[in-house]
């Protein structure tokens, strides 16, 4: 047996935990990066510079502002203590909040630009041929961008289990609750249990190799676009 | 079907545009909006579909208001009973051609909407496609099979900004004889756009000359054509329209006898059937003046007429003239030399040569 049975349940957690972000993330991000893609508000370089944050901040910094927000003193935390729901620091749902802002560009980014690239004119379209803007966005634009979302799906997974350092500061590395691949691994390497990190770490570079091979597939596949 | 005739109002303010426009078209046949770019013309349209919101205006189809700004009016584009065929193919590449033509069909709550798409998939032929991906038909397919999808859903109002215009010239000429035989067989009003006098004079009943913004004339086409002050008359292009019928035909010498109201043009016989309704098309330039009737000379046709007016042409050797012959009018243009030599005047008799006709139809 070459994965320990923690090895195998911080692989559990972390299935989840990026199974979910990627979830809640397209649900979040298809209204916020049509947003994006089509409003002349003011406002819309301030929200893209926001979402677009996570992409250059240190994920400690960002691990370190949740921790104070979601713990009993902050604004988040004294918010969930007041709806009785105890504090979210140090919890399965504290870590998917902060993998939820942690891999947002990467689902609204690439959702952004599929639906720039797509135009006004299929909606357009649409419209004329009778269906509400809702019908129109759900039979043509999803499909017409279905690229878009695929890629936004594989990316918010493929960062989502990629995370450390956030996870290390709000999830606090408890095994089974808040225990992932990554912080394992660090687990391992402090602990001097090379041969059990030597597995984990190989079956994540496969698992990363094998996401990105199969999105450059998808992409090649995917080459033609609207006239 | 309601033939109380369409309104359409419109006021649009643009930083650098402003389009007032008050029509008032027939709700049968095809009306043509002609201009260059920038005219106002696509804009017409667009508002009319609601896909932009004009101010102050009133737009009313079939007997339906489908903006009034006045009553606070405003119908979403997706509720007006409309069909609009975009200048480029607009098909859904996620859709094969049959799914294409459903699209709209599906949305349709009419009974007779099964009907409907059959008639138009019979109409502009395109029954062997319907299997067939989007990227897989040419350009005349492809708007063929647009403007079959825009037919299906029943429209009250059928739209079509420059269909033509992506095509190259023997595409045109596949898709032409569509549009026209769409006019004879269809009882919806068109509005058609287009910056091609000769798409113009084929097809249009009524047609609407626009330039920045502003309705320059409007009126049946014949009418419009041969106003010597719209910028119709400024190009190459300049001609006037004839309505006429089949009327004879020289087997020896392969030529057929169009009479028009006003006189009769012989012209190359393209085998058409006697008493065939046909549009004749000549250019001012190949129409010259002569005092007397002309005797000896290889052109066929001359006509008798009245000179109704002179003006200063584009270039300042030409001058352009309008002819009556009887109830019809052609233009001439010639060199103001010779508007200077023959003496020719307001009202003076003289005879039109025309040298070649263009038959469109």
């Amino acid at each position: 047996m070459p994965l320990s049975h923690e090895a195998l349940q911080a692989v559990w957690v972390t299935l989840q935990l990026a199974s979910l972000t990627t979830l809640l993330l397209l649900i979040i991000a298809t209204p916020l990066a049509w947003w994006l893609a089509h409003t002349r508000s003011a406002w819309r370089a301030t929200v893209g510079a926001l979402v677009a944050l996570p992409l250059v901040l240190p994920p400690t910094v960002l691990g370190f502002y949740l921790l104070v927000a979601l713990g009993p003193h902050g604004p988040l935390g004294q918010l969930t203590l007041a709806l009785g729901l105890g504090t979210l620091s140090f919890t399965f749902t504290g870590l998917l909040l902060g993998s939820l802002i942690f891999s947002l560009p990467f689902a609204v980014q690439p959702l952004q630009h599929a639906f720039q690239a797509l135009g006004t004119r299929p909606m357009e379209v649409a419209a004329t041929l009778r269906a509400s803007p809702l019908d129109a966005f759900f039979s043509v634009a999803v499909p017409m961008t279905r690229a878009g979302f695929i890629t936004a799906a594989i990316l918010t997974f493929a960062h989502t289990v990629g995370e450390f350092g956030m996870v290390l500061m709000i999830g606090g590395n408890i095994p089974g609750k808040t225990q992932v691949v990554s912080t394992q691994i660090y687990g391992y390497v402090e602990a001097m249990q090379y041969g059990q990190a030597h597995w984990l770490a190989g079956s994540m570079v496969l698992f990363s190799f094998a996401i990105l091979l199969g999105l450059g597939l998808l992409n090649r596949r995917n080459v033609r676009v609207m006239p | 079907m309601n033939d109380s005739p369409n309104r359409i109002k419109l006021n649009l303010s643009r930083p650098d545009f402003t389009l007032a426009v008050d029509l008032t078209l027939p709700a049968h046949g095809i009306s043509v909006l002609f201009g260059s770019s920038g005219s106002g013309k696509t804009s017409i349209l667009r508002c009319v579909a609601g896909l932009e919101r004009a101010s102050n205006s009133l737009i009313r189809i079939n007997g339906e208001v489908w903006q009034d700004d006045q009553a606070r009016l405003f119908l979403p584009t997706w509720q007006r009973p409309l069909g609009y065929v975009f200048q480029e193919a607009s098909l859904f590449e996620h859709l094969d051609v049959q799914h294409n033509l459903q699209y709209g069909l599906r949305r349709n709550k009419s009974p007779t909407a099964g009907a409907a798409l059959s008639d138009a998939i019979e109409l502009l032929g395109i029954g062997e496609l319907l299997k067939r991906r989007v990227h897989q038909l040419s350009g005349g397919e492809r708007q063929r099979v647009a403007i079959a999808r825009a037919l299906a859903t029943r429209p009250r109002l059928l739209l079509l900004d420059e269909p033509l215009t992506g095509l190259d010239y023997s595409r045109r000429q596949d898709i032409l004889p569509w549009l026209e035989k769409m006019r004879d067989e269809l009882r919806i009003p068109m509005l058609y756009v287009t910056h091609s006098a000769d798409e113009a004079a084929r097809l249009a009943d009524q047609l609407v000359v626009l330039e920045r913004g502003q309705v320059l004339a409007a009126g049946p086409t014949t009418e419009v054509m041969s106003a010597i002050a719209s910028p119709l008359a400024a190009g190459e292009e300049a001609g006037a329209l004839l309505q006429g019928t089949i009327s004879e035909r020289d087997q020896q010498w392969h030529l057929a006898r169009v009479a028009f109201a006003g006189g009769s043009l012989w012209l190359r016989d393209t085998g058409l059937p006697l008493g065939k309704k046909v549009r004749l098309r000549v250019l001012a330039r190949d129409v010259s003046i002569a005092t007397e009737e002309p005797s000896q000379t290889s052109i066929q046709n001359h006509l008798p007429c009245v000179i109704e007016s002179v003006v200063a042409d584009s270039h300042p050797s030409q001058a352009l003239l309008r002819l009556s012959c009887g109830e019809s009018v052609l233009l001439a243009r010639v060199t103001r030399r010779a508007v200077d030599t023959l003496g020719l005047h307001e009202g003076k008799a003289a005879w039109a040569q025309v040298k070649s006709v263009a038959l469109i139809e």
